[in-house]
């Protein structure tokens, strides 16, 4: 008896020897990958760190060289190294500006057609439709804008601009000079078309996110379509849209390869909005490769940094808002 | 009918014309555009496009070095970024989905996630092609991979948060630690959700130029030397298309056509993903 109890407790104890281990195996692999997910995302932030920090020290000289001034000065001069920003700064804000004064209302009134006119079979299709817009890589829409739409452009609309606006004192100045096809106004539209479908896909997110009720209500005292949009959607949701809006803008200011097909290059400000011009991304774009010298490389790193500035941002603001939008929906 | 009426139901048949207006101006555009490739692309696409390098001016050739090149690179690019964003994703939504790291890691990488790809670029190139003194594969591929890491964790992130808690909960409840519940069970219930968030990482770094332009640079020849400059697909269209000569212009929009409808492929297959993974 003694000696069988005896041997029952050794085959335990060395059974519990073995769950001990396997048990110790499990929590250090635990351990392990829970290191390990939390150092993947420690990694992310470690990315943008660094993304600053190379920028800076790549920037330095150019900045120490020029100041200040480089933001304000228009001279572009890689043969006596004079370098200013100005210009490309300039043509990013205004192929941006034009961008979103056309794709900011039309990409709203396809959201308002999305959810409120549409046909409930015809919705899903034409979502994707305007998604796969979104999709197309802005090479193609580089390719497509240098080849098609600057020579209808430069054909039929720049000299009908041109012509009507002769007279007007103000726009005369704008809508001047020979219609080159390629140029800010060019590159503005493409722009416009590309960040359409961002600002459609988040304004008809959060159009759907307005609880029905409330529509409902206002359909109940008689309200019309659109001013059930305009006095219930719209102000509910008036913080989401901003928020999709910067969204786009932000797109806008950053795209590269779409602009510098169909900008130009030219570094110089014009008052007219058909001239060619360049953006700040056009210029890294066009002339990295090329840049000889270190003032040079320097200084279009530090666009490259005055750019990363502008849209982190604008970016910001833009998730700030739409986080705004989402906890209030939440609670 | 009053005239204030009939302003009000005048005043709403304008604005939802304006709305369908808008709605055909936006999908003329993807007609006009997807029109022209196809019938630009078609007409220059042939077998010698996949069988042969590019040319020099003024002869025949294909695009085969870019090909290989682009197809290199998304490859490479996604075997360093995906399992990067996949952890950084696990960890958001597995361990940390309330605490201030993931806050910030989420709101930081919706930044990456539509920062300038072209300053991307710029990273790369200061971090590893001016040490190295030279251009090489493995840039241009790490560029991308800079562009993988967002769209993965963020779509890993989602399909992890919609894996039912009683799952969770049941894992525990039978003893299996936590990270083989995540493993065997949380990442088997969100994999199609996974799988398309990759998917997307290879659409969308499979047109992107400008972070390729000063990393991969372009190389007229076959390489497969990681080390060496490198061709790839967007780069050879930029270059041929805004050339002056008509056969690099043509081979610029078969290039065109192949990448966009390999985009739409893959969009198209990400979303069936997603379709069949909710109702299963």
């Amino acid at each position: 008896m003694t000696e069988l109890a005896l041997r029952g407790s050794l085959v335990s104890a060395s059974a519990a020897a073995a769950r001990r281990k396997t048990l110790n195996r499990l929590r250090t692999g635990d351990l392990l990958f829970r290191y390990l997910t939390r150092a993947a995302a420690l990694t992310v932030l470690g990315i943008l760190g660094a993304v600053i920090v190379a920028l800076v020290i790549g920037a330095w000289p150019a900045l120490g060289a020029f100041g200040f001034g480089f933001l304000y000065t228009e001279s572009w001069n890689p043969v006596t190294e004079t370098f200013g920003a100005i210009s490309p700064i300039y043509g990013t804000l205004v192929t941006s500006i034009i961008a979103m004064l056309i794709a900011v209302p039309v990409g709203l009134m396809i959201a308002v057609f999305l959810t409120e006119l549409c046909p409930m079979w015809l919705r899903r299709p034409i979502g994707i439709a305007i998604e796969l817009l979104a999709g197309i890589p802005s090479i193609i829409y580089g390719i497509w804008g240098l080849f098609v739409f600057a020579p209808f452009l430069q054909q039929t609309v720049q000299p009908l601009l041109i012509d009507l606006f002769a007279p007007v004192p103000v726009l005369n100045a704008l809508f001047a000079g020979p219609p080159y096809g390629i140029g800010v106004l060019t590159a503005g539209l493409i722009l416009a078309i590309m960040v359409l479908p961002f600002i459609t896909s988040i304004s008809r997110d959060v159009f759907e996110a307005v609880p029905p009720v409330l529509k409902e209500a206002a359909y109940g005292l008689g309200a019309t379509t659109w001013e059930v949009v305009r006095h219930v959607v719209l102000p509910y949701t008036r913080v989401g849209v901003i928020g999709g809006v910067m969204l786009g803008l932000g797109r806008a200011l950053g795209e590269t390869m779409a602009v510098t097909f169909v900008i130009g290059n030219a570094h110089r400000i014009s008052a007219s909005i058909l001239a060619p011009g360049t953006t700040i991304s056009a210029t890294i774009a066009n002339e990295f490769t090329e840049a000889v010298g270190d003032l040079y490389t320097s200084s279009l790193i530090a666009l490259g940094l005055i750019l990363f500035v502008i849209t982190f941002i604008v970016l910001a603001l833009a998730r700030l808002l739409l986080l705004r939008l989402e906890k209030r929906i939440g609670a | 009918m009053t005239p204030r009426y009939a302003r009000r139901r005048r005043r709403n048949a304008v604005a939802m014309g304006l709305s369908l207006g808008a709605t055909l101006f936006g999908l003329t555009w993807l007609v006009l555009i997807l029109g022209t490739l196809l019938w630009q692309g078609f007409g220059g696409l042939s077998l010698s496009v996949f069988t042969e390098m590019t040319p020099p001016p003024g002869a025949a050739g294909g695009l085969l070095n870019p090909i290989f090149g682009s197809l290199v690179l998304t490859a490479l690019a996604v075997l360093i970024g995906t399992p990067l964003g996949i952890l950084a994703g696990t960890y958001l939504a597995e361990y940390g989905r309330h605490d201030r790291l993931s806050t910030v890691v989420r709101f930081i990488n919706d930044i990456l996630l539509s920062a300038p790809s072209i300053v991307i670029g710029l990273f790369i190139y200061e971090v590893v092609v001016a040490p190295m003194g030279h251009f090489s594969g493995f840039a241009g591929a790490l560029a991308l991979a800079v562009i993988v890491v967002p769209v993965v964790l963020r779509t890993t992130e989602d399909m992890l948060v919609l894996v039912p808690d009683s799952l969770r909960e049941a894992a525990a409840s039978i003893g299996l630690p936590r990270s083989l519940m995540i493993t065997r069970i949380a990442y088997r219930a969100a994999r199609a959700g996974m799988v398309t968030g990759v998917l997307l990482a290879i659409a969308r770094i499979t047109g992107e130029t400008a972070p390729l332009l000063f990393t991969a640079l372009n190389n007229q020849f076959w390489s497969a030397n990681l080390n060496a400059p490198m061709a790839s697909l967007p780069v050879v269209i930029f270059q041929f298309a805004l050339s002056p000569y008509a056969d690099w212009q043509r081979l610029a929009w078969v290039g065109a056509l192949i990448i966009t409808l390999t985009v739409l492929m893959l969009s198209i297959v990400a979303r069936s993903l997603v379709k069949t993974g909710k109702t299963s």
